[in-house]
C-alpha cells in the first residue's frame, strides 16, 4: 500500500516538475509547482513526518505559491515564445540532461549505499517532537535562521521603499 | 472490513447532512437578511419558502454551462472544482459529538481523528485560495482578475492573524487533535472551562481576532471585496455560470460552516454544555424544541395567513414529539452533545448572516491597514501574554 502510494505520488511529483519547465505560461508553471509541493507533502506523510507534511502545504503550497501566483497575475506576464533558442542548446540539451541524471544516480548509489526508505516505521514526526527539537537541540540554528529572514525582509523594504522627502 | 463499511456510512451521512445544510444555510441567510431589511424573503416555493433551496438547485443544474471563448480552459474548469473540493474536504476531521453506540458498533461522531487535525484544516483552507485566484485569472476578464487579485492578497494577509489567534488556545489545550482539544475543555469552575473563559488568560481577544479574520478568509461582508458588486460586477466569478458558479457558492458556505466548527472546537468547548448536567443542561435541547413547538402551535391557532392554520400546527407537533423523544436517556446520550455543538455552530453562522445584514463594506486600503496594523499586532500581543502566563502558571 505504502509503496503503491509512493510510486503514484512520486510519479505525480516528477511529471509536475517536468511540466514546470515545459509550460510556456508562468501561471501554468506555478500551478505545476503547487502540484510538486502537494505530492512532496504526501511523500513526507508516507515517511511518518506528518508535521513537516502539513507545514509543507501551509507554508510552501499555501503561502509562498499564492504569493508567486499573485505576483504573476499582478504583472500580467504573458506566455513566453518558443523561438530564440540557440542551435547548440536544442542539439545538446537532451543528451546533456541524460548524462547529468546518470551522473547523479551513480553518485547517489556510490555515496549512500544501502539506504532503504522505511514506510510507517518512523514515529518522531509529531508536532511535539519537532517543537522540542527546534527549541532545545537546534535552538541556535533556528534563531539564526529567523534573524536571517528578518534581514531579508528589511532588505526588501529598503529596496522597495520610495524616496521620502 | 467492518471499519471500511462504517467509514463509508459515516462519510455518506456527513456528506449528505453537510450538503443539505449548505442549501438551507442559504435559505436561512435570505430569510434573516430579508427580515433585517423588513422584507419577507423567499415565500413562494413551499411553506415559508422552505423548498426554495431545491428550486435553486434545479435552476442551477439546468442552466446552460457556458465556457466563454476567451478563457484559459484548463484552469477555468479546474478553479471551481478546486474551490469546492478543498472546502468540502476539511469537514472530514471535525468532531461533531462524543462516542456513540448503534447496532453493536461503537464509533465517534467524526470521520477521522488526526493528531495534526487543526493543521490539516489550515492546510486545506490555504489551498482553497487557488480556486478563487485562478478562477479570477483564467476568466481573462478585468473585473474577474481584480477580484482574484484582491482575494489572494486579502487571504494571505488575514491568514497571519488567523493562525496566530489559533495558536493561543492551542497553548492552553496543548494538543493539535480536534477531539483532544474538546476533551481538554471539559469541566466547570464558576464558568465552563472553555478556552474562551479558561485561565490563566481567557482567550476572548483571540476569539474576536479569529472571528474577524475568519470573515475575511471566507470573503464575507464586510470583507467581500473580491466580489464587490458595485465595483467589480461579480468579482472572480463574473464569467462563471450554472454548476461552476454553484461550486463557488457552495465553497463559500462550506467554508463558513468549517470556520464555525473550528471556532466552536477551539474556543467554545465543542460539545460541552454551558452549565453542568446536574442543573439540567441535558434537558436544554428538549426545552428548546418544546418551546419552539409551543410557539408554532400558538401561532397556528392565531394564524396571520390562512395557510399557516395547517403548516404551523403540523411543525409544532413534530417539534413537540422531538422534545419528548429528547427526554429519553438513550436518545440523550447521543443527541445532547450533538445539540450543544450544533447550537454553538449555529450561533456563529447566525453571526455571519447578521453581520452581512448590518455592516457596510470596507474600502480596500482600510482592509489591508486593518489586517496589518490592528489585527496582527493584537493577535501577536495576545499570543505573547498567553505564552508568558502559561509558562509561568500552567
Amino acid at each position: 500500500m505504502d509503496v503503491i502510494l509512493f510510486l503514484i505520488f512520486a510519479t505525480i511529483a516528477v511529471v509536475c516538475a517536468i511540466n514546470v519547465v515545459v509550460q510556456t505560461h508562468p501561471i501554468s508553471s506555478a500551478v505545476s509547482l503547487i502540484g510538486v509541493m502537494g505530492s512532496l507533502a504526501v511523500l513526507y506523510l508516507l515517511l511518518g513526518a506528518e508535521f513537516i507534511a502539513m507545514a509543507q502545504i501551509i507554508v510552501y503550497a499555501g503561502a509562498i505559491m499564492v504569493l508567486f501566483v499573485f505576483v504573476i497575475m499582478l504583472l500580467n506576464a504573458g506566455a513566453e515564445s518558443k523561438r530564440g533558442r540557440s542551435l547548440v542548446a536544442q542539439l545538446l540539451g537532451f543528451p546533456l540532461l541524460i548524462a547529468f541524471l546518470t551522473l547523479v544516480s551513480f553518485l547517489i548509489q556510490r555515496l549512500l549505499p544501502g539506504t532503504m526508505a522505511q514506510f510507517g516505521t518512523f514515529k518522531g514526526g509529531t508536532a511535539q517532537n519537532i517543537g522540542r527539537a527546534l527549541f532545545t537541540t537546534y535552538l541556535l540554528p533556528f534563531e539564526v535562521t529567523s534573524v536571517l529572514i528578518l534581514i531579508a525582509i528589511l532588505g526588501a523594504i529598503v529596496l522597495a521603499r520610495k524616496e521620502l522627502d | 472490513m467492518n471499519f471500511f463499511i462504517l467509514s463509508v456510512i459515516k462519510a455518506a451521512v456527513v456528506a449528505f447532512v453537510l450538503l443539505t445544510t449548505l442549501a438551507y444555510l442559504q435559505w436561512v441567510e435570505r430569510k434573516v437578511i430579508a427580515h433585517i431589511q423588513v422584507r419577507l424573503g423567499p415565500s413562494r416555493v413551499g411553506p415559508h419558502g422552505l423548498l426554495q433551496p431545491l428550486a435553486d438547485v434545479i435552476k442551477l443544474i439546468t442552466k446552460e454551462d457556458l465556457i466563454p471563448p476567451h478563457v484559459n480552459k484548463f484552469l477555468y474548469v479546474l478553479a471551481p472544482f478546486l474551490a469546492v473540493t478543498m472546502a468540502l474536504i476539511s469537514i472530514s476531521v471535525v468532531p461533531f459529538g462524543t462516542e456513540i453506540t448503534a447496532f453493536g458498533q461503537t464509533t465517534w461522531m467524526q470521520l477521522t481523528d488526526l493528531n495534526i487535525g487543526l493543521l490539516v484544516i489550515l492546510a486545506i483552507s490555504s489551498m482553497g485560495v487557488y480556486g478563487i485566484a485562478l478562477g479570477g485569472w483564467a476568466s481573462n476578464n478585468k473585473y474577474a482578475l481584480l477580484g482574484g487579485l484582491r482575494s489572494s492578497a486579502q487571504m494571505i494577509s488575514y491568514e497571519l492573524p488567523l493562525s496566530i489567534a489559533i495558536a493561543s488556545p492551542l497553548l492552553l489545550s496543548n494538543t493539535l487533535s480536534l477531539r483532544q482539544l474538546v476533551d481538554t475543555q471539559a469541566g466547570f469552575g464558576f464558568l465552563p472551562h472553555w478556552n474562551i473563559f479558561r485561565g490563566p488568560w481567557p482567550q476572548i481577544v483571540s476569539f474576536v481576532v479569529f472571528l474577524i479574520a475568519a470573515f475575511a478568509e471566507t470573503n464575507r461582508v464586510p470583507f467581500d471585496l473580491p466580489e464587490a458588486e458595485n465595483e467589480l460586477v461579480a468579482g472572480f466569478h463574473t464569467e462563471y455560470s450554472s454548476m461552476k458558479f454553484a461550486a463557488f457558492f457552495m465553497a463559500e458556505y462550506s467554508n463558513m460552516v468549517t470556520v464555525s466548527c473550528v471556532a466552536t472546537i477551539l474556543f467554545l468547548g465543542g460539545w460541552h454544555p454551558l452549565w453542568p448536567a446536574q442543573y439540567g443542561s441535558s434537558l436544554a435541547p428538549a426545552a428548546v424544541f418544546a418551546g419552539g413547538g409551543a410557539l408554532m402551535l400558538y401561532h397556528g391557532l392565531h394564524p396571520a395567513r390562512r395557510k399557516d392554520r395547517i403548516t404551523l400546527p403540523i411543525f409544532g407537533i413534530i417539534f413537540l414529539a422531538v422534545a419528548v423523544a429528547l427526554v429519553a436517556p438513550a436518545v440523550q446520550s447521543v443527541f445532547v452533545p450533538l445539540f450543544w455543538f450544533l447550537a454553538k455552530v449555529g450561533i456563529i453562522l447566525f453571526l455571519f448572516i447578521w453581520v452581512r445584514g448590518t455592516l457596510p463594506r470596507f474600502r480596500y486600503d482600510q482592509l489591508m491597514r486593518f489586517a496589518w496594523k490592528v489585527l496582527f499586532p493584537v493577535a501577536l500581543v495576545n499570543l505573547l501574554v498567553t505564552g508568558f502566563l502559561v509558562a509561568l502558571l500552567g
